[in-house]
């Protein structure tokens, strides 16, 4: 868990150019961290690379925070 | 005659990030010694542009703004251009943009809005380009499109850019047969589909890539080495023979019957 959290946590920082403070699970990528549209399809193709998996649109969709991601990460490990 | 580019100038129109085909052609007009002229559009990407040109070795290159739906700003950037470098030898336009909406379900329930848009976008502003390059190409010159499969057969969910990319192929024949007089090539490369962030516009991308590995001729998908790798020939003085061609880099997959 941890890890997941620290790896995902490590990109979205690179992307967004966030403070890692900011990265908590109950962030939001839209509402808290700044993301437009483009930045989180950016950040779907990232976390697929980083975790060698693939996220469908409709399971990205889902994705609206933090939490979220670490969460269907781990469900797919 | 060489592939080496050494003392070209070469405009590359459309690099969003690390994974677009734009970056590639830029990587490999780079190595090859051209010198590099960025134009990019809006300030979103600006900064990922200018970040990923600072990666280049020993380079010297312009980055520059450039609206490609507006005349206007397309001259001034052009204009600027001129004044910086003076004589451009090439060209790689790599630009397309259709709604996210319109890239799924049924083309016919594309907007006349989302139509033009698209066909704005991708289609005419290569001819819009090519107008200004003209005049900067005083010693001949090699544009470069990008196209896909789609424009030529129907691809599920390519919908109304795959019309626009029709329009793309129309426009590059004759934009060759107008621009030859002037030494001017004009081609495209079809690439084949390649994972990148307007290519994740299309709903379903995933499954597109898999059907590629494994009924392509070649059972793999397509870099973007493999598209820069081809500009680069189509830069080169090695393919002044060829204009308003297009060349299918896609691992053969559209011999398929």
């Amino acid at each position: 868990m941890a890890d997941v959290l620290e790896r995902v946590t490590k990109i979205i920082v690179d992307r967004l150019g966030v403070d890692e403070s900011q990265v908590t699970l109950e962030a939001s990528f839209k509402d808290d961290l700044g993301a437009d549209s483009l930045d989180v399809v950016e950040l779907v193709m990232e976390l697929e690379d980083e975790f060698e998996m693939e996220i469908s649109d409709d399971d990205a969709e889902k994705i609206a925070t933090v939490g979220d991601a670490v969460n269907y990460i781990k469900s797919q490990m | 005659m060489t592939l080496s580019l050494n003392g070209k100038n070469i405009v590359v129109m459309g690099v969003a990030n690390k994974r677009s085909i734009a970056w590639g052609i830029a990587r490999s007009l780079h190595n090859a010694g051209a010198r590099l002229i960025f134009t990019y559009a809006g300030e979103r990407l600006e900064k990922s542009v200018r970040e990923l040109v600072e990666t280049l070795e020993g380079a010297e290159s312009l980055v520059l703004p450039c609206d490609i739906t507006s005349d206007e700003d397309v001259a001034k950037c052009f204009a600027e251009i001129k004044e910086k470098v003076g004589t451009i030898h090439g060209l790689a336009h790599c630009i397309a943009f259709a709604n996210k909406e319109e890239l799924q379900g049924e083309y016919l329930n594309t907007t006349r809005e989302g139509f033009l848009l698209a066909h704005n976008i991708s289609s005419y502003s290569l001819t819009a380009v090519a107008k200004e390059a003209r005049g900067l190409m005083t010693d001949g010159g090699s544009i470069v499109t990008l196209t896909y499969l789609g424009g030529e057969r129907v691809i599920q969910n390519y919908n109304v850019m795959g019309v626009a990319k029709a329009s793309l192929d129309a426009s590059v024949k004759y934009l060759a047969a107008d621009l030859g007089k002037d030494g001017i090539r004009v081609n495209s490369i079809s690439a084949g589909p390649i994972r990148t962030l307007s290519a994740k516009g299309i709903s379903d991308f995933n499954s597109i890539l898999k059907e590629i590995e494994e009924k392509a001729p070649l059972r793999r998908t397509t870099t973007q080495e493999e598209i820069g790798d081809t500009a680069l020939f189509l830069f080169s003085e090695l393919s002044r023979g060829i204009t308003g061609e297009n060349i299918h880099v896609d691992s053969g997959y559209h011999i398929l019957g």
